[in-house]
């Protein structure tokens, strides 16, 4: 495998969906590789660094106030009857 | 290295009996679905609009439009996976009343696939966002998220941080599976190169020698 077909299968890869075969010779490269295995290892960091953050919480008050405007806005809706929005 | 795991949105069964309430005119039922996935859309709009005023309005919109479309919901697809298509698109029509010097669509810069080979190799230390406090470590990936273009940051967004899997971030975007593909691969390189400027190893000494 050369580094351009690792990069093809990169996203599999790490999305777990590779086929047995792909998986070995992938892995094969990245353990003489150092380069394909620094940018495997570093973006798989990207990805978890990402998913663990979650930086965009939706506080208590702000997501209370948000539903009960939504929940009111449907009600409104629901009386003026089926219209398009 | 193993696979990456993927969060579960609640059981599916779960969720049509809430759908199939709420079709009927049951209102708390619709409520519950609010409360299920008002974080989702929350995060995801405010990733793909960076400004939070605006993905409180996309929280409202988009439940709305839910809410008022129920009746031509299909229920064979899954009911997040078309709250998330409604939020998006309201999301990206905030983008684009925001910056409308700027075309915005899910399909812009799509070039050919070299562009974003990785030019920078350097490693990272082992526990890089140990480096940063949390507010810190929060402004740096914000500001990393925010420049890449609109298309790739939502196909990560809802790949990498909300779960979605690929056929279901393809199904809410109307994308083939192998454009999410090719988009969320360029989209996690050009993080990791971002990344790496605040990330990677400092090759001066600290003393330990």
């Amino acid at each position: 495998m050369k580094c351009s077909d690792f990069l093809q299968e990169l996203t599999n890869y790490l999305d777990g969906v590779l086929d047995e075969t792909t998986k070995t010779e992938l892995e094969n490269h990245l353990s003489w590789c150092h380069n394909c295995y620094v940018v495997c290892d570093t973006t798989k960091k990207t990805i978890q660094i990402y998913r663990d953050s979650l930086p965009y919480e939706l506080p208590d008050d702000l997501r209370t106030r948000l539903r009960s405007a939504i929940m009111s806005k449907c009600q409104q809706q629901k009386k003026r009857g089926p219209q398009s929005v | 290295m193993s696979a990456i795991e993927n969060k579960l949105v609640g059981p599916v069964s779960e969720e049509l009996a809430l759908v199939q309430a709420a079709k009927r005119g049951d209102d708390s039922a619709f409520e519950e679905l609010v409360r299920r996935y008002d974080r989702n859309v929350f995060r995801i709009a405010q990733h793909i609009t960076q400004n939070r005023e605006d993905a409180e309005d996309v929280v409202q919109e988009a439940f709305l439009k839910a809410y008022g479309n129920l009746a031509q919901f299909q229920e064979q697809s899954k009911f997040y996976t078309w709250l998330v298509r409604i939020a998006v698109n309201e999301a990206l029509m905030k983008l684009r009343r925001r910056r409308p010097e700027r075309t915005v669509s899910l399909d812009e810069e799509i070039k050919t696939e070299d562009d974003s080979l990785p030019r920078e190799i350097a490693d990272w230390s082992p526990n890089p966002e140990q480096q940063y406090n949390q507010s810190e470590l929060r402004e740096i990936l914000s500001k990393t998220i925010q420049g890449l273009p609109p298309g790739f940051r939502t196909v990560f967004v809802l790949r990498d941080v909300e779960g979605l899997s690929t056929e279901e971030t393809a199904a809410a975007l109307e994308l083939s599976v192998p454009a999410v593909k090719s988009r969320l691969l360029r989209a996690r390189l050009q993080l990791r190169e971002r990344l790496g400027r605040y990330f990677q190893k400092r090759e001066s000494g600290d003393g330990n020698q």
